[in-house]
C-alpha cells in the first residue's frame, strides 16, 4: 500500500526502471542467473518448490491480507487442479485417464480450481475471521476424506501416479533447468499480477470490503460478489499452483491434500508476512529450506519441533512476519546511514 | 418556498424522493420505529430533530436497507424499494453518511471517493488500474474539491483528523451522482468553525439534491432545512417550517428545553 504512489499517473512518461523498482529489476536478474550456480537439488526441490508454495501462499495473501479472509483450503484447490491434470491427462494408475494433451488440460485444471474456489467462499463468505478458518479447515478435511475413501474418481488412498509434466519444443519441462524457470515464470508473473492488481480497482474495493463492509454496501458495492470473485482470482493461482505441484511430484494423492499441508501454507503466509505480496515467497523459502535441513540438525523425530520454535519466535518478535521484520529495522538503518553519512 | 413544498407533498407520488408509509421497526419489545408516514418532495431538505433513542438513526437504516423495516412501505422516486438489499437502493441514488464515521482505513482519500464514485459504474470488478483521466477519477477530485480536502488527497484515511474524517463521509455521499442523502448527525464532534464550513457545504450542493439531516446542533439544522420534522419514541409528533419549530412550545419542553438542546 505504501508502494501506490505510482498509480496516480501524474508522471506518465516515468522511466521504466522507476516504474518497475530497481530492487525487483536487481531480484530477476539474481533469480534468472540462479541456475548457473545452484545445483539441481537447490533448483528443484529448494528453489522450484519454494515457489510453488509461494505461489499457494500467494493465493492466501491475497484473500487475507487485501480481503480479510483467512482460508485454509488453499492445498484443496490445488489438489482440485491436480487430480484435474491426472484425471484428463494421462497416468499409469488405470482408473480414469482421458490423455488429453497438456494445452487443453492445464486451463480446464486451472478452471476447475477457480470454480472450485469461487464455490468454497461463496460458502464461507458468510463466516468472518476464526470462523472463516474454521469452515475452510472443514472443507478441506472432507475433500482430503471424500479424496481418500472414493476409488472411482479418485482412486482412494493412492491416488494418482505417473503423471509427467510436458515435452514441447524439444524440452522437458521436468528436467531441473526447465522446471526450475517455469516455476520462475508463474512466480513472477503471479506476484506482479497481485501487485499491480492490488492498485487496480477491484484491488482497492477488496481492500476497502477488508476495511469496512457495511460503507461499501452504503456505496452501492454487492459485497459478497466481490468476496467470491476474489476467491475465484485466488483459486487461478492456487490451481496453477497445483499444476507444477502434480508435474513435480508426478504423482497425486490424497496426502498432498492433506490437512498438514493446509496449515504449512498457513504458516508459509504468516511468516513471511501478509502485508506485500513478496512475503510468501520469503516465507516459503524460509519454511522449505528448514522442513529440508532441520533433519540434518535436530533428526527426523524432533525437526518439525525446530519449525514450531522458529515460527513462534517469528510471530513473538514480529506479529507481521519477516517483513514486519524488515519494515521495523529498516529506519533503523536509515538512521544509521544519516550518522555515517557528512 | 414553504407554501410551494406543501403544495408539493400534495401531488402524486412521483414528484416526491422519499415516502415512508407506516414504517415501523422492532426490535424484540422494543419499538424503535412506530407506523412512521412521511413524504419528501425531491430536492427538499428536511431536518429530523429528535432526543438520543427517538428513532432517527433506526429511520435511516429502515430506508438504506441497513435493517428491513418490520412493516411499511418505503417509496424512493415512486419506486418501491422497500425489499430491495441496501445495494440496490444506492445504485437507484439513495446515499448516507453515519454518525459515526465509517472509512476505508487503509486507503488514501482520493482512493475513497474513487471508489465511492466506482460503486455505481459498471466498471466495478476492474482489473485495471484507473487512469487519471477515468471518469471516476476526475469527479473524484472535483468531489475532493468540494469537501475542501485538496490538501490531503494522497493521505491514509487513519491518519486523517476527526473533522477531515467527517467531511470525508460527506464526499463518500456525493459520489456518483446521487438524487437524495441521509447525513446521520455530520456535525457532531465539529469544532464552530468546522461547523460553518459544514453548513457552507451543504448549502452549496445542487439544488436538485435532496437530504434529510439528523443534527442536534439546531444552529446547523435550521440554517440548512426548508422543514423540520421532530421524532419522539419512535414517532414522528410534529412537522413545520425552522420557524415554527422553533417556536413551538411543546417543542422548546421536550427537545430544546432538555438536555440535548
Amino acid at each position: 500500500m505504501s508502494l501506490a504512489t505510482a498509480a496516480d499517473g501524474a508522471a506518465p512518461q516515468q522511466n521504466w526502471l522507476d516504474k518497475i523498482g530497481a530492487g525487483h529489476v536487481i531480484l530477476a536478474v539474481a533469480l534468472l542467473l540462479y541456475p548457473l550456480v545452484a545445483s539441481d537439488f537447490f533448483l528443484t526441490q529448494i528453489a522450484g518448490y519454494s515457489m510453488i508454495f509461494g505461489v499457494l501462499s500467494l493465493s492466501l495473501m491475497l484473500l487475507a491480507g487485501y480481503g480479510g479472509m483467512l482460508s485454509l483450503a488453499q492445498i484443496t484447490v490445488a489438489g482440485i487442479a491436480a487430480y484435474a491434470v491426472a484425471i484428463l491427462g494421462s497416468n499409469n494408475s488405470s482408473v480414469l485417464g482421458f490423455g488429453w494433451p497438456w494445452w487443453i488440460v492445464v486451463p480446464f485444471a486451472v478452471a476447475a480450481a477457480a470454480v472450485s474456489s469461487a464455490l468454497i467462499g461463496w460458502i464461507s463468505v458468510r463466516t468472518e475471521g476464526i470462523y472463516t478458518l474454521m469452515i475452510t479447515l472443514a472443507i478441506a478435511t472432507a475433500t482430503f476424506y471424500f479424496a481418500q475413501q472414493n476409488y472411482a474418481i479418485f482412486n482412494g488412498h493412492s491416488g494418482y501416479a505417473g503423471i509427467h509434466a510436458p515435452v514441447f519444443w524439444g524440452i522437458n519441462w521436468r528436467d531441473p533447468k526447465p522446471f526450475y524457470y517455469l516455476c520462475l515464470g508463474l512466480a513472477m508473473l503471479s506476484y506482479a499480477a497481485v501487485l499491480y492488481g492490488s492498485r487496480s480497482t477491484f484491488g482497492m474495493t477488496l481492500q476497502a470490503i477488508r476495511d469496512n463492509p457495511r460503507r461499501m454496501r452504503a456505496l452501492g458495492y454487492h459485497v459478497t460478489a466481490h468476496k467470491v470473485f476474489a476467491w475465484f482470482l485466488a483459486g487461478i493461482l492456487a490451481g496453477l499452483a497445483g499444476v507444477l505441484l502434480v508435474w513435480f511430484n508426478g504423482r497425486v494423492s490424497p496426502g498432498t491434500i492433506g490437512v498438514d499441508v493446509a496449515i504449512d501454507i498457513l504458516i508459509i503466509a504468516v511468516i513471511g508476512g501478509l502485508r506485500h505480496p513478496i512475503g510468501p515467497f520469503v516465507g516459503a523459502i524460509v519454511v522449505i529450506l528448514m522442513q529440508t535441513f532441520a533433519i540434518d540438525i535436530v533428526g527426523a523425530e524432533r525437526f518439525n519441533t525446530l519449525i514450531g520454535l522458529a515460527f513462534l519466535v517469528i510471530v513473538f518478535v514480529s506479529p507481521d512476519g519477516i517483513l514486519g521484520l524488515w519494515g521495523r529495522i529498516k529506519p533503523h538503518l536509515a538512521q544509521e546511514s544519516l550518522r555515517a553519512g557528512p | 418556498m414553504t407554501e410551494n413544498l406543501t403544495a408539493n407533498r400534495l401531488q402524486s407520488s412521483g414528484a416526491y424522493a422519499l415516502e415512508l408509509d407506516g414504517v415501523a421497526r422492532h426490535f424484540g419489545a422494543l419499538v424503535a420505529l412506530s407506523g412512521i408516514d412521511m413524504r419528501i418532495a425531491a430536492g427538499e431538505r428536511r431536518a429530523v430533530l429528535g432526543s438520543n433513542g427517538a428513532g432517527k438513526t433506526t429511520l435511516f437504516n429502515a430506508v438504506t436497507g441497513d435493517f428491513l423495516p418490520t412493516a411499511g412501505r418505503i417509496r424512493f422516486f415512486g419506486e418501491d424499494i422497500t425489499d430491495l438489499p441496501p445495494h440496490e437502493r444506492i445504485r437507484r441514488g439513495l446515499r448516507r453518511t453515519y454518525q459515526i464515521s465509517q472509512l476505508f482505513k487503509g486507503l488514501s482519500v482520493l482512493d475513497s471517493i474513487f471508489l465511492a464514485c466506482r460503486g455505481v459504474s459498471r466498471r466495478r470488478f476492474s482489473l485495471l488500474r484507473p487512469a487519471a483521466a477515468d471518469v471516476n477519477m476526475v469527479q473524484a477530485r472535483s468531489i475532493l474539491e468540494a469537501v475542501h480536502l485538496e490538501a490531503h488527497r494522497d493521505a491514509l484515511v487513519a491518519t486523517l483528523s476527526h473533522g477531515q474524517q467527517r467531511q470525508l463521509e460527506i464526499a463518500l455521499a456525493l459520489a456518483g451522482a446521487p438524487r437524495f442523502i441521509l447525513f446521520d448527525e455530520p456535525a457532531a464532534g465539529l469544532s464552530p468553525t468546522e461547523r460553518r464550513d459544514l453548513v457552507a457545504i451543504l448549502n452549496a450542493l445542487p439544488k436538485h439534491i435532496g437530504f434529510i439531516i439528523i443534527e442536534h446542533d439546531l444552529d446547523v439544522a435550521l440554517r440548512v432545512a426548508d422543514y423540520v420534522s421532530m421524532m419522539h419514541n419512535g414517532h414522528l409528533f410534529k412537522e413545520g417550517t425552522p420557524q415554527e419549530i422553533e417556536a413551538d412550545p411543546e417543542v422548546q419542553q421536550i427537545y430544546l428545553g432538555g438536555k440535548h438542546g
